[in-house]
């Protein structure tokens, strides 16, 4: 009967001595954050529809589809596509156009997707129109700024809980490694050419409240400590607290990590971009729990934590 | 904690009951109408349709108002006998100007501007500059009328929608200026578009006294039976908001297609005045600043009917009327934003969704039972029940499901895990430190409660400024995972506990399985 466990991730007796690598967790972290940083200006993000505006149409063509004669019609239409595309099946084609310049750019905009339309069910009888989006360059960019403030309120939201709940010191370190695995998963979507829309906002969002939420339950064990061992040296009482919270961290990383998994693999051309995202943002939320949220603690509070414990 | 009272025990089975029972409207046909039956509705993601932002022009708004009170004020003036000069519009300003006969006359005219009516409070301002006196609209106010334009046209929206015989239409306003129009099913929305970009604003206007050149109090409009421009009254002589039908008939002398209407008995009378006073001149009938048509008055026409006959084929035609019956807008909306998914694309989308659940799910239990035996498989009951309740509280709201929620419902499954992992791990560690089986649980329970709290609540604040700042999917996708979270305390905190309770009282184990 599967009545006990079968597996484990660490035996529990085991004591890793984290706080002897932090100075080497911090430099690897904080390179790979600053070269995020320069990629997220050179080649920056892609942008998706959602933020830069514009048309794409996404058509199934009932043979493979024949792109030169698709870009021919677009044309003989008065119409120039930045990219005619495949993806997925060799019958789907993806076309997009950037929002057009000019002072009637959004009634363009929305003229043109029609015009898309039907040159090339002209020019292909029988193709299936998949998606056909247009975004106006105004909407665009206030889709852009609700996103940025959902973002920006939420890290605030995360800032003032942890400082109510926990001390001064904790809240910055979260916050500090919260902002250093944003610019790490913003980086990677520089890299990846993934497109950065509206679901990307989601899914930064969602990563960056899963890893708060690791880093939580890591604070929670080291004030538990701090509390019980009154005298044990701040650094290895934070080993400690990682080492006894280890198997957990490690479990819930997996549970969320397999559950996005399948997204990743069969969640369709919305989701896949989503789910890998989140399943990067999954990796360096945990590492970033173990090696970096809890040396920065060391290095903020090393002194003040222990005495205010000590005084009380 | 670790003796549940029967009520208790009760409550947690009533509500994962209720859970149950609000699930079914989605797997079954109603029995029966009386029956209150909600289901979640299917975004258009999953569903395939076409979603329409619509933008409110108010620049137009403020130039219809402008002109009227522009008419207004000359009326006004007219009627008190007070002289003015060079009359002046500025829409960039949003402002009327003119100047007073004399410098005598200059405060009765001021007054007389103060008296106009406003449509809506503080409407407009009255001042001084340079002599002239100028009326100024206010921006508040034009928002303020902006919001009423937006109710009045999401009623007109909604009948020309529904006269398309769009199953299921979605209506709603957005901000101050933007309707939101969702359309499920409709993967070819050019139509609705060209209905909608129609303002179907229809007046019946003399044409100036020489119709070739442009006059004070006219205006060259696009002739478009002729294709020429042609100068028209400003001042309308009868509007369409008289109408009270119109239908597309086919016309007896041409044998095209023509659009007849019917006029109130205001409109009849103000018609019949129009053409009796006008015999011989040249009436135009005008749709939304384009000239159709500007036949000769032969006869006065008294009856309140007439028939508008401009290169119509049946489609233009019954569309007009479609839009003469509907009502004209109170200003012209644009399409600011549009997407369509296709029918198969949808269906591929609900079938992606479901598979990568159910896959997500499967693994999520397999690796729980696998790592915390016994109460893995309780915390795997235990979920089974989040998904349950989270589709009952979706049903219950009747809440919309697109494939980013769908994706919130599967983290959410994986990180409601969480709270398990945490009371299970904390058991443990209560067991090496050689507690008895009951207080290891007990203590177990106690502390990892807190933690739990504490790492749903920062979750839990994260998502609901994604809910309030998000927009689209992202809301939707905020929206699960709110209520998820939400559940999830409900399952681990109360459900899990419970089973391994009453376990633990049935089996009354010498160790833990932990």
């Amino acid at each position: 009967m599967l009545s006990r466990p079968l597996f484990r991730f660490v035996r529990d007796d085991r004591r890793i001595n984290f706080m002897r690598g932090r100075h080497m967790g911090l430099i690897v972290s904080a390179v790979l954050s600053i070269a995020s940083v320069i990629l997220f200006f050179q080649p920056g993000l892609k942008l998706g529809l959602d933020f830069r505006g514009g048309i794409i149409v996404e058509a199934q063509t009932p043979g493979p589809a024949d792109f030169g004669k698709l870009r021919a019609a677009l044309d003989h239409a008065g119409i120039h596509p930045d990219a005619v595309q495949a993806f997925g099946s060799p019958r789907d084609v993806r076309i997009s156009i950037n929002a057009p310049e000019g002072a009637d750019r959004e009634a363009q905009t929305q003229k043109l997707v029609d015009g898309v339309k039907s040159a090339i069910s002209a020019a292909e009888p029988g193709t299936q129109v998949l998606r056909a989006d247009a975004v106006g360059a105004s909407v665009s960019s206030e889709l852009f700024r609700d996103g940025l403030l959902a973002l920006g309120f939420s890290l605030a939201m995360i800032l003032i809980y942890i400082w109510v709940r926990f001390e001064r010191e904790f809240a910055i370190s979260a916050v500090v490694t919260l902002i250093l695995d944003l610019t790490k998963t913003v980086g990677f979507l520089a890299i990846t050419r993934f497109e950065f829309d509206l679901v990307m906002v989601a899914a930064l969002l969602t990563i960056l409240g899963y890893s708060t939420n690791d880093k939580v339950v890591v604070y929670d064990r080291i004030r538990e400590n701090l509390r019980k061992y009154r005298t044990m040296p701040l650094r290895e009482l934070l080993d400690l607290s990682i080492n006894e919270t280890l198997n957990r961290t490690l479990g819930t990383s997996m549970t969320v990590f397999l559950a996005a998994l399948p997204l990743a693999l069969f969640g369709g051309s919305t989701l896949t971009g989503f789910a890998t995202v989140m399943l990067f943002g999954i990796v360096v939320g945990t590492s970033s729990s173990i090696f970096i949220a809890a040396p920065l603690l060391l290095l903020m509070g090393e002194k003040r934590l222990r005495k205010e414990v000590a005084a009380d | 904690m670790m003796y549940y009272s029967r009520l208790r025990l009760l409550g947690v089975a009533g509500i994962c009951l209720i859970g149950v029972l609000l699930c079914l409207p989605n797997f079954l046909r109603s029995p029966s109408p009386s029956l209150p039956w909600r289901q979640i509705h299917l975004g258009l993601d999953l569903r395939g349709g076409s979603y329409l932002l619509l933008q409110l022009d108010l620049k137009s708004l403020e130039h219809d108002r402008l002109q009227s009170l522009q008419d207004q004020a000359r009326q006004t003036l007219l009627d008190r006998s007070l002289g003015y000069r060079d009359f002046a519009r500025d829409d960039a300003s949003a402002s009327l100007s003119f100047m007073p006969r004399s410098d005598a006359e200059r405060d009765a005219a001021l007054k007389a501007m103060q008296s106009l009516p406003p449509v809506v409070p503080n409407e407009f301002t009255t001042s001084e500059k340079d002599g002239r006196i100028v009326l100024t609209l206010q921006h508040d106010a034009m928002l303020a009328r902006a919001r009423e334009a937006v109710a009045q046209s999401i009623e007109i929206v909604r009948r020309r929608i529904d006269a398309t015989g769009a199953i299921d239409p979605s209506i709603a306003r957005e901000g101050d200026d933007r309707i939101v129009v969702e359309l499920p099913g409709v993967s070819d929305p050019e139509r609705i578009k060209s209905l909608l970009g129609t303002t179907a604003r229809l007046t019946f206007r003399l044409l100036a006294p020489n119709p070739s050149v442009a006059s004070p109090g006219s205006t060259m409009l696009e002739d478009e039976s002729v294709h020429t421009q042609v100068a028209v009254q400003d001042h309308v002589d009868v509007d369409g908001t008289d109408l009270t039908n119109a239908g597309a008939v086919i016309d007896q002398q041409s044998g095209g297609w023509a659009v007849t209407f019917q006029l109130n008995s205001a409109g009849a009378t103000a018609f019949a005045n129009v053409t009796r006073a006008n015999v011989g001149k040249r009436f135009a009938i005008v749709l939304d600043n384009k000239v159709i048509e500007a036949p000769n008055i032969i006869s006065p026409i008294t009856a309140g009917n007439g028939q508008i006959t401009g290169g119509f084929d049946a489609r233009s035609a019954s569309d007009l009327a479609l839009l003469l019956r509907a009502g004209a807008l109170p200003a012209p909306l644009s399409v600011v934003e549009q997407r369509t998914i296709g029918p198969s694309l949808g269906a591929a989308s609900i079938h992606a969704g479901i598979i990568s659940l159910l896959t997500g799910l499967l693994l999520v239990i397999a690796f729980m039972v696998l790592f915390y035996g016994r109460f893995g498989l309780y915390a795997d009951i235990a979920l089974f029940a989040n998904l349950i309740l989270m589709v009952a509280i979706l049903s219950l709201f009747q809440a919309t499901l697109t494939l980013p929620g769908m994706a919130g419902m599967l983290l959410t499954l994986g990180m409601a895990v969480d709270a398990n992992i945490l009371i299970n791990e904390r058991i443990r560690e209560e067991v090496k430190r050689g507690r008895g089986p009951l207080q290891a649980l007990q203590a177990g329970f106690d502390r990892a409660t807190g933690t739990i709290i504490d790492s749903n609540a920062t979750a839990f604040l994260a998502h609901v400024m994604l809910f309030v700042f998000g927009t689209g999917p992202v809301r939707n996708f905020a929206l699960t995972i709110t209520i998820g979270i939400v559940t999830t305390l409900f399952t681990t905190l109360l459900l899990s506990r419970l089973l391994v309770v009453r376990w633990y009282a049935l089996a009354r184990p010498k160790e833990l399985p932990v």
